[in-house]
């Protein structure tokens, strides 16, 4: 294959990556903007997302329908769960920004080490619902001006473009419920000053569980997105946590768009570098990117500086 | 309509009201004054619940609210003017008083009432709050606070660092919800703004109500003013 075709399939896989990273790095940010909480058990919700995909869309039957199944059904029982989570862990610890990062800490390995026990070391699939693989065209500069060509090997799956779009879908209605509605408004005033919004009767408790079940739910999205490209595996988790962090620390803590921008340059950036170069590299040039952030705009790409 | 009976509370380890007491009537403005570092804002912050009693009662209307969740308190019809204003920052400020309005499910038409009050809120309600002038932002605390119909009003420092035209369109909103019947709390370092208005005046040092005294006698013997400020 020629650069040019060559360069559009990475930036096409890097989208897949940006896409799924974009849902789980927005879970992160939320909870960390809202709630000032470092959630490290992050990536064993999107691990969790993609095993029990595994395990319900076989109690469904399989098939498109097991994964319909799992698609609606995980992301509630991950987000139930970590309501739970947060009410006898974090809640006990009234969200102490240091205490939480050592819970959460231990919230991811009870996570792992359940999984294991329950669902074993192996890495398993689940059948995408459906899986066309779509040619795709490229144009070249013939003697005689443009001609359309369809470069052997240029194709994308109908699951994959179903990634991104579900994930655009879900991240645009993020966007509209923090925005456009009462329930965004209570979570931004919370997050802005939580004392004062206790103070007009916002019960901060719950929104603060709500927070937390709706950013464990987006992660556990990722993961039932993820499992009919990437297999599910009990170790899953810590590699997309550390693009999450990555992601959000140069998108801006707590900012939406930011982390979208973010997710997108490292998707992108992760897929190009991976094809033409090496996996490694674009781990290390992606880790060089959020050292720079750190060192010349602590505050990320998108968010305020501390007041 | 609100009594403070005997309470203890603090921060944490901190103790910082002492078996404090007052109570506040409707239709009248009890006025709070002591030293920096009294315990004046901490009164105000254990009225709204924010702070664990670890002694005695507060009650609003015969109800016992002293050991509500801190939201339920507000839910009762106290409206809280903080000191600093906090504002919602990054809201605007329709934003600011739609949380004021969501407390108690107010009706729409209560908003209306308070822009009325706030002339100058109503040309600004796509603005954020951060980008409000000192005395605009005053308004908006105030604004957001009268959003939830109180029946008792909290005030803490509100003319802290205002021009004086500021100071009295606020003390003249003041003036008018206690004409209305609503129970004010007031907090302020400047006695002079206060005195004329004020019906009783509760004096605390270390956490403690050192007196509590009409303000009409005050107006009348100001030596009693030296005794308890050093002013
Ligand atoms: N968040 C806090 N944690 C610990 N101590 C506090 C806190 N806020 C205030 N204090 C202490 O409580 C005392 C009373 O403060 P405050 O009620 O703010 O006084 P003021 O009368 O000036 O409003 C002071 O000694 C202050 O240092
Ligand atoms: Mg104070």
């Amino acid at each position: 294959m020629e650069f040019g075709p060559h360069l559009m399939l990475a930036a096409l896989e890097g989208a897949v990556t940006a896409a799924v990273l974009a849902l789980m790095a927005a879970g992160l940010s939320l909870v960390f903007g809202v709630m000032r909480v470092v959630n490290v058990a992050h990536g064993e919700f999107y691990m969790l997302g993609a095993v029990l995909a595994f395990v319900v869309a076989g109690m469904a039957g399989g098939g498109a329908p097991g994964f319909v199944a799992a698609l609606v059904a995980v992301p509630l029982i991950v987000a139930a769960l970590a309501v739970a989570a947060d009410r006898a862990v974090l809640r006990r610890l009234s969200y102490d920004p240091e205490r939480t990062i050592v819970a959460t800490i231990g919230i991811l390995y009870i996570l792992q080490q359940l999984a294991l026990m329950g669902y074993g070391p192996d890495a398993r699939p689940v059948a995408p619902p459906f899986n066309h693989r779509i040619a795709l065209p490229w144009i070249d500069w013939g003697a005689g001006g443009p001609v359309l060509t369809w470069p052997w090997g240029l194709s994308i799956t109908s699951y994959k473009l179903f990634v991104i779009g579900a994930a655009a879908t879900v991240l645009a209605g993020l966007w509209l419920l923090m925005t456009r509605t009462r329930i965004g408004l209570v979570m931004r005033a919370t997050q802005l000053d939580r004392e004062t919004a206790q103070t007009f009767g916002i019960p901060v408790g719950r929104v603060y569980a709500l927070v937390f079940g709706l950013g464990a739910g987006l992660a556990a999205l990722a993961g039932v997105l993820i499992v009919p490209i990437q297999q599910a595996h009990y170790l899953m988790g810590g590699d997309a946590l550390l693009l999450s962090f990555i992601v959000v620390i140069i998108g801006g803590l707590g900012s939406l768009p930011g982390t979208l921008i973010a997710a997108v340059l490292i998707g992108l950036s992760d897929g190009i570098i991976s094809v033409f170069f090496s996996p490694t590299l674009a781990k290390i040039i992606a880790t060089l990117l959020v050292a720079l952030v750190l060192v010349f705009r602590p505050q990320g790409l998108m968010g305020k500086p501390a007041r | 309509m609100l009594e403070v009976q005997g309470i203890d509370a603090g921060y944490g380890p901190v103790q910082v009201l002492r078996g404090l007491s007052l109570d506040v009537r409707p239709g009248e403005i009890t006025c709070l004054l002591g030293r920096n570092g009294a315990g004046k804002t901490t009164t105000m912050k254990a009225i709204m619940g924010l702070l664990p009693l670890g002694a005695g009662r507060i009650t609003l209307a015969g109800e016992d609210i002293g050991r509500l969740p801190a939201h339920e308190v507000p839910r009762r019809g106290i409206g809280y003017i903080p000191q600093g204003r906090r504002l919602f920052a990054e809201l605007t400020v329709a934003q600011n008083l739609e949380i004021g309005l969501m407390t108690r499910n107010s009706p729409r038409h209560v908003l209306t009432r308070v822009l009325d009050l706030f002339p100058r809120l109503a040309d600004r309600m796509g603005q954020r709050a951060e980008t409000l002038s000192g005395g605009e932002q005053q308004m908006l605390a105030t604004a957001r606070a009268l959003c939830l119909e109180p029946r008792v009003l909290l005030l803490d420092e509100p003319t802290e660092g205002l021009q004086p035209s500021m100071i009295e369109a606020i003390r003249q909103v003041v003036i008018r919800l206690k004409s209305e019947g609503v129970a004010i709390l007031l907090v302020e370092q400047r006695l002079d703004a206060v005195l004329s208005a004020a019906d009783r005046v509760v004096f605390i040092e270390n956490g403690q109500v050192r007196e509590t005294a009409d303000a009409a006698d005050l107006r009348a013997r100001p030596e009693l003013l030296k005794r308890y400020l050093g002013v």
